[in-house]
């Protein structure tokens, strides 16, 4: 599975646009439907090469500009979250006898009291009306469940619209590796032929600035720095989004502060870095960053960034470890917002998009 | 938003209090709420279960049919069982016997160990230690950078001879800084290792060399405290991978309930040493297991509470205003002072959720506009000295000079001057130790006192006692015998304000 996404076609790269998607490395196939915003589609070994459209209309979601914008279709290299995900059922049985072990075993990944009891209840409902009785037909209807609440039309990037730059704001509690995730994005973003510009709005923590300038030379990505330390973020923010706009980046990412969400001043200057954003360009994704280790709390975490910034999606961290991250099953019921990503590892290209059937089939162990 | 544990127990036990008694069935449900209240904290679950079960044994037991009011008994029996796992081995860092005493930090990405090595750091060094930090994470991009920036904020030297960003070897890093303390003579050696995942055995591998090279006196297992079930599982692989001494509880300023911290302590059996509660340096004091047993059953952090408005509510001042208030000169001057003292002490409604019971009043609290406060400033601002110490003075002309100033309307202005005249008559009542009478404004002033009111009243109604069966309360109601009258008066003070704010 994977997206298509668009970005402006500059003169300089309609020859160039052919090579650069036949340098990708997977087996890929590319299909344009110019009304369609975005595309999932399968990878087949037949590969239909049609990488660039010219007049693309823009999206109806677009903001209405006065000149439509040439677009050019964008692959991004195929990544799986799959590596990542660690089964939940590796020590217990496995049948409509345990399904109250089921519950307790999803509890144990963060899915939440009530959530875990919802989801037993669905599988044995489902179970009954199927006649499931095997472990293999039980697990299928488990992954079903799951996949279902975890699936969510808007999962893809908005990186479609053509109303480029396309500004990402990212943003999360302290230590979820919000950096991380942007030096991957970036990467990946690059590679993908994207030209990608990367705000350093953490002027808070002692090096964050230098940390995410590490990251952007690995990516070849551009970095708006600080003029002095301790700026103001959403003047950072502000000078990076003109900066934008001036070298007409696709892309633009802004790096934020952790922050937690019950400091209502630290809110306050997140609704002052969107705002000022928003005087400028548009913001495509506001992608609240979540560590696959968080319980409970992240929920609440979700609510409150929610609240302030709008968020649009989230990206959970850290699932090569131990911990599940079922609480993205909460957010995704209670509030509606999708999980876009993955972080999977501490290499720059340890990421993906996150995928409901393959994340729920990797939970509980089934095969294929 | 769910109500708290005490909320729900309450509700759980009304059908009781005709009985009086409990049966294993009424416990039984008592323990659902438990668990539920538990697993909401992210305590693991299978620290659920051996909790519950202990709970039920002693809950069965006579101290609970003999009780006066079993309910409340079975709450306290909770939070003993709570804070004999969290505070069971309770004890101070170690320092060894020749110096340097070396501390060793390990924990998952993002914990936050990097910040509280420099907060350990300070913390030592205003004890008169000579700590010297030891950049050994030499894998997040700019971890040593961070760490030098951090030493130079708290005046720490640090030992960084490797540029980090995957360059060097933290095991002579870590070796070397031994021997480098030694020479250079300072007292400890607090060594900041990469983060790394329980189940990545290379870097384990690496963490027990490390932790071979420096011989540490402590190695602290650094923990978010918003970490879910996946806390036993790490906890586990460093106990076992590298061997913990003990643990440090970050990020507590959340709202995390921060089960983790019962989950870690009874998995592994280590005592949690420190509680790190903020962005800045000193962020950061002893864990007080008492106080996390509340918070985890979210039962009010009375003592904290208390505690914070000693720190910031200047004692001096509060006894003149005592003073001021009986003899009846309180002005719109001393108004303002107190609103400035009350925004010292941070967000009225983070002050008023560590109390407990906070959850019958969320609501209230959700709707108070804590703006609300600074226009009452800019109004005041906007006043004459004259016209501060007199607000007889203040006809309708200089009423509506004073709204054109301050950007509100006269309305405004006069709700003010009327809410400030009602507060000036209670507060005198107070002062004479009178009860003052609040219509409209349930338990709100006063922060402790007025507040605890509000709570007995409520219960009153049911006609039990409650004086002693909440533990935490009881707790506070001890403390503030011990810190005599201050707290009441400079809390009187304050608390007033609030009353005035809506």
């Amino acid at each position: 599975m994977a997206f298509l996404f668009w970005k402006k076609k500059r003169a300089a790269e309609v020859e160039a646009s052919v090579p650069e998607v036949e340098s990708i490395p997977e087996n890929i196939s590319v299909e344009i439907a110019p009304e369609v915003v975005e595309i999932p589609f399968e990878i087949s070994a037949e590969s239909v090469p049609v990488a660039q459209i010219e007049e693309l209309p823009v999206a109806p979601s677009a903001p209405v500009k006065a000149v439509p914008v040439e677009l050019e279709a964008v692959e991004l290299p195929k990544r799986s979250s799959r590596k990542g995900i660690r089964s939940l059922f590796s020590r217990i049985k496995f049948d409509l006898e345990n399904l109250d072990d089921l519950e307790e075993t999803l509890i144990q990944a963060d899915f939440g009291l009530d959530a875990s009891v919802a989801i037993v209840a669905a599988v044995k409902d489902r179970a009954k009306r199927q006649g499931a009785k095997t472990e293999s037909d039980l697990k299928q209807i488990l992954v079903e469940v799951i996949a279902e609440s975890l699936e969510n039309p808007a999962k893809a990037l908005n990186l479609s619209d053509g109303n480029t730059p396309y500004v990402l704001l990212v943003v999360g509690v302290n230590g979820v590796g919000k950096t991380t995730t942007i030096g991957k994005l970036s990467k990946w973003l690059v590679q993908g032929g994207f030209k990608v510009l990367i705000g350093a709005a953490d002027t808070f923590r002692a090096a964050a600035v230098d940390q995410v300038a590490t990251w952007a030379e690995r990516a070849g990505a551009s970095l708006v720095r600080p003029k002095q330390e301790g700026q103001d973020p959403a003047s950072v923010a502000f000078e990076a989004t003109e900066e934008a706009l001036v070298t007409s980046s696709d892309i633009l990412i802004i790096d934020t502060a952790g922050r937690l969400q019950n400091k209502a001043d630290l809110m306050n200057e997140l609704d002052k870095i969107r705002r000022v954003i928003e005087k400028k360009a548009t913001i495509a994704e506001v992608l609240l960053v979540i560590d696959a280790t968080t319980g409970q709390n992240g929920l609440a975490q979700a609510k409150a960034f929610t609240e302030v910034a709008k968020v649009t999606g989230v990206v959970l961290t850290k699932l090569d470890g131990t911990a599940k991250g079922g609480i993205v099953y909460s957010i995704q019921q209670e509030l509606g917002i999708p999980v876009k990503l993955v972080g999977v590892g501490e290499g720059i290209d340890d990421f993906a998009f996150f995928d409901a059937q393959e994340f729920a089939s990797g939970l509980v162990g089934q095969e294929g | 938003m769910f109500g708290n544990l005490s909320d729900r127990l309450i509700e759980t036990f009304k059908n009781l209090r005709s009985k009086g008694k409990l049966s294993p069935a009424d416990i039984d449900a008592t323990l659902r709420e438990i668990r539920r209240a538990l697993l909401e904290a992210d305590v693991a679950l299978e620290v659920v279960k051996n909790f519950t079960t202990a709970v039920r044994d002693r809950a069965l037991g006579d101290e609970v049919s003999k009780a006066l009011n079993p309910a409340q008994q079975v709450v306290q029996i909770v939070n003993e069982e709570l804070v004999k796992i969290l505070g069971g081995e309770q004890r101070k860092l170690a320092f060894a016997k020749t110096a340097p005493t070396v501390i060793m930090l390990a924990g998952l990405q993002g914990s936050g160990k990097t910040t509280l090595a420099g907060k350990l750091a300070k913390w030592l060094k205003d004890q008169g230690q000579t700590p010297i930090l030891v950049a050994a994470d030499l894998q997040r991009p700019n971890a040593v950078n961070q760490l030098q920036v951090v030493g130079e904020r708290i005046g720490v030297p640090v030992f960084a001879p490797e540029p980090g960003n995957g360059i060097g070897n933290p095991v002579s890093v870590a070796k070397d800084s031994i021997k480098h303390a030694k020479q250079k003579m300072f007292s400890v050696v607090i060594v900041d290792t990469a983060g790394r995942l329980g189940i990545d055995e290379e870097l384990m591998a690496q963490a027990k060399d490390i932790r071979k090279a420096v011989d540490p006196d402590e190695v602290l297992f650094v923990i978010d405290s918003m970490i879910g079930q996946d806390a036993v599982n790490v906890a586990k692989a460093f106990d076992d991978g590298v061997g913990i001494t003990g643990v440090v509880l970050t990020k507590l300023d959340g709202d995390a309930r921060g089960g983790a911290a019962l989950s870690v302590a009874s998995v592994t059996g280590k005592p949690i040493l420190f509680a790190s509660n903020g962005e800045g340096m000193d962020a950061f004091e002893p864990f007080y297991p008492d106080r996390m047993a509340s918070r985890i059953l979210d039962m009010g952090d009375v003592l904290t509470l208390i505690e914070q408005t000693q720190k910031n509510f200047d004692e001096s001042e509060a006894r003149a205003m005592a003073e001021k208030l009986a003899k009846d000169t309180f002005t719109l001057e001393d108004f303002l002072d107190q609103m400035q003292q009350l925004k010292k002490m941070g967000s009225l409604k983070s002050m008023l959720a560590m109390m407990p019971g906070a959850g019958q009043m969320r609501n209230q609290l959700e709707n108070f506009d804590e703006r609300e406060i600074v226009r009452t400033e800019a109004i005041i601002r906007s006043m004459t000295p004259a016209e501060r110490r007199q607000p007889k003075l203040l006809n309708g002309s200089r009423r509506s000079r004073i709204a054109k100033g301050s950007g509100m309307t006269v309305t405004d202005v006069n709700s003010l001057v009327n809410r400030f005249e009602q507060a000036a008559k209670m507060m005198k009542t107070v002062a004479k130790g009178g009860v003052p009478q609040m219509p409209g404004m349930p338990g709100m002033p006063g922060m402790g006192g007025g507040f605890m009111g509000g709570k007995s009243k409520a219960k009153g109604k049911d006609k039990k006692g409650s004086k002693s069966g909440n533990p935490a309360k009881r707790a506070a109601e001890e403390a503030a015998r011990a810190l005599g009258q201050k707290p009441g008066e400079a809390q009187s003070g304050s608390g007033s304000a609030f009353g005035l704010g809506k």
